[in-house]
């Protein structure tokens, strides 16, 4: 990737480009060249079909990995009235690479949380590449305790590799802290609206994955690990990653044949990072139908639905 | 005798034998990966795999930990019909099943069932590392699940040895990774109800069994020096880039980092689980009459 062009966009992004300068040679010159411009839209726009119709997996993971895709933080910015930032998990210490807090969505405050990945190298280092720690998992799972409390539906925006291999997320339990909080989400007495915005990886993502809607983004990618790591422990070969992502199945489309996803929220063409308004928006009406849906709904049905949908999953007998 | 085998031969091949009973080699020896003894097979068997020189735990097929901490004869396996097929149809998978069910001579990796410990009416769980690295797919996730869910219709205790490699299974995918859900509610489930689940962490319990259903009980134990974590060694070291301390994710660095409540050996193990059972007793059908 270059510039955050694809291989595979060259030649349309080539196109693209000619037909801007012709429209700056329109301007400028004042030589008309609709025509030329007419002839190169309409092939722009058979070719934009023809290579984002046929995707790969693999291509799809790399859209989700895209460096200019929304994080948690933009989407917050972007749908949200209003948006307080909660930090900490009142044990060890802020963790960076997971941010949470209390936003209104059109005027009702819900809770968000998300892992955050960084906008630049920077930033990046200083969020962790946006893997969380075990405390980044508690501090959302404090904030959802507290949501409950206060009756807040969750919104948990899910974009991460998985949860951070280290030697201190070791020592201070990042398993456990994972099983607790699938254990505590499972059972929350609120509405809990799970979007896979980007990546889905392992037990990092279903740590705050639990939920009685799941979205998932056209491009996002959700798995039991990243295709990296499978082609790593299957075939000892980080190299065949694009092969372990066509055999995992972790397009939203496979995820929604399997009912593992509840809906598939189109992005623009090319994938999110090329128009990120129209993303959100997209993103935000969904929330409100899905939210609709659910707030009518008492809080032990909203429970025991829930409990009743992963214990279906993989009943294939 | 003893002289011409340690000049003649460096190695022992150990090729696991049917029914899983653990580290068995082609002949009469098993030399201990720890301490390089040469151990006689039939009494390393005889002592559960311990090493009698060092007390390296090897590891243990899920047979023959029914045998080991069951009243003989009490076990009634559940579930053995349920078979996965290659949901995903990843490659190769049904080639990995057929050869771990011939090895173990289990259905699948996960071994369920009722039976007695000590008296003590309970359900049994344990995971066969030998049945492609004890990993979690769509069967021993039901199976799991099924388990709690009988002991909590019949309100009974559940004991769960538990021992995976790779946590989830990679050739279920996504679907394998939901059983983590699926394990940590039916556990839940049974604890809501007042009942008690005490999980044994063996050599390996990682990734997806360990984030999940295992580290969930009310008392976890663990074997002396079992590999214990979240991420592999192997993954966290090429993340940091740089050597790992020793013993890092072995029961003890669980136990100093309060992950676990004790480590227990495997002579002492069965001896250990009658008194938290008997602790957790109120005398009669006690979890009849317990109520909530």
């Amino acid at each position: 990737m270059l510039n955050g062009v694809f291989e595979w966009e060259k030649p349309l992004v080539e196109l693209e480009k000619k037909i801007e300068e012709l429209r700056r040679f329109t301007k400028g010159k004042g030589i008309d060249f609709s025509a030329e411009i007419a002839t190169l839209e309409s092939r722009a726009e058979s070719l934009r079909q023809d290579i984002y119709s046929r995707l790969t997996p693999w291509q799809k993971v790399m859209i989700a990995r895209h460096p200019r895709r929304l994080t948690c933080l933009d989407y917050i910015d972007l749908i949200f009235d209003d948006f307080f930032e909660l930090h900490g998990d009142r044990t060890i210490r802020d963790d960076p690479a997971m941010v949470g807090g209390i936003a209104l969505l059109e005027g009702r405050p819900v809770t968000v949380i998300g892992p955050q990945k960084g906008k630049d190298t920077k930033d990046n280092i200083a969020r962790n590449f946006g893997l969380p720690h075990p405390e980044g998992y508690r501090k959302a799972l404090r904030l959802m305790r507290q949501a409950e409390k206060f009756h807040r539906p969750i919104i948990s925006l899910i974009d991460v590799v998985g949860a951070y291999p280290g030697i201190e997320a070791e020592q201070r339990g990042q398993g456990v802290v994972i099983a607790e909080n699938i254990r505590q989400m499972s059972f929350l007495k609120v509405p809990i609206l799970c979007v896979i915005t980007g990546e889905g990886g392992s037990g990092g993502a279903l740590a705050i994955g639990i939920g009685d809607r799941i979205l998932m983004l056209e491009n996002a990618w959700y798995s039991v690990c990243s295709p990296e790591m499978c082609a790593q422990i299957l075939w000892k070969d980080t190299k065949k990653a694009a092969e372990a992502a066509e055999s995992l199945c972790l397009t939203a489309q496979d995820l929604l044949e399997w009912n593992i996803i509840d809906e598939i929220i189109p992005e623009p063409l090319g994938g999110a990072h090329r128009d990120q308004k129209t993303m959100a928006m997209t993103l935000k009406e969904a929330l409100l139908r899905h939210l609709q849906e659910l707030e009518t709904q008492p809080a032990d049905e909203l429970v025991a639905k829930r409990l009743d949908r992963y214990r279906q999953i993989g009943v294939v007998w | 005798m003893l002289k011409v085998f340690w000049g003649k031969q460096k190695y022992v091949t150990i090729r696991p034998r049917e029914a899983s009973s653990g580290p068995v080699a082609d002949g009469l020896w098993t030399r201990c990966p720890a301490c390089s003894s040469l151990l006689y097979t039939k009494e390393l068997t005889k002592n559960l795999n311990v090493c009698d020189r060092c007390s390296h735990h090897f590891r243990m097929g899920a047979w023959d930990r029914v045998r080991h901490l069951l009243d003989s004869d009490s076990f009634q396996e559940m579930d053995r019909d349920l078979k996965g097929g290659n949901p995903l149809g990843f490659s190769g998978y049904e080639g990995k099943l057929a050869k771990s069910r011939e090895t173990t001579g289990l259905t699948e990796a996960c071994l369920t069932g009722e039976g007695r410990l000590s008296g003590y009416q309970l359900v049994f769980g344990a995971i066969d590392f030998g049945f492609i690295g004890g990993t979690m797919g769509t069967v021993v996730g039901e199976k799991v699940s099924r388990a709690f869910e009988c002991a909590l219709a019949k309100r009974l205790p559940v004991v769960m040895v538990s021992a995976g490699g790779g946590g989830a299974r990679m050739h279920e995918g996504i679907l394998s990774l939901m059983q983590m859900a699926k394990t940590s509610q039916a556990v839940e489930r049974h604890s809501q109800a007042g009942l008690l689940y005490i999980a044994v962490l063996t050599d390996p319990t990682m990734g997806g069994i360990y984030a999940s259903f295992a580290s969930l009980a009310d008392v976890i134990l663990a074997e002396p020096q079992a590999l214990i974590g979240f991420a592999g060694p192997r993954v966290v070291e090429e993340t940091i880039r740089q050597k790992l301390p020793s013993g890092f994710q072995r029961a003890e660095f669980a136990l100093n980092n309060g992950m676990v409540d004790a480590i227990i050996e495997r002579k002492e193990l069965r001896k250990v689980l009658t008194r938290l059972l008997l602790y957790h007793d109120r005398g009669g059908d006690s979890y009849a009459e317990r109520g909530v």
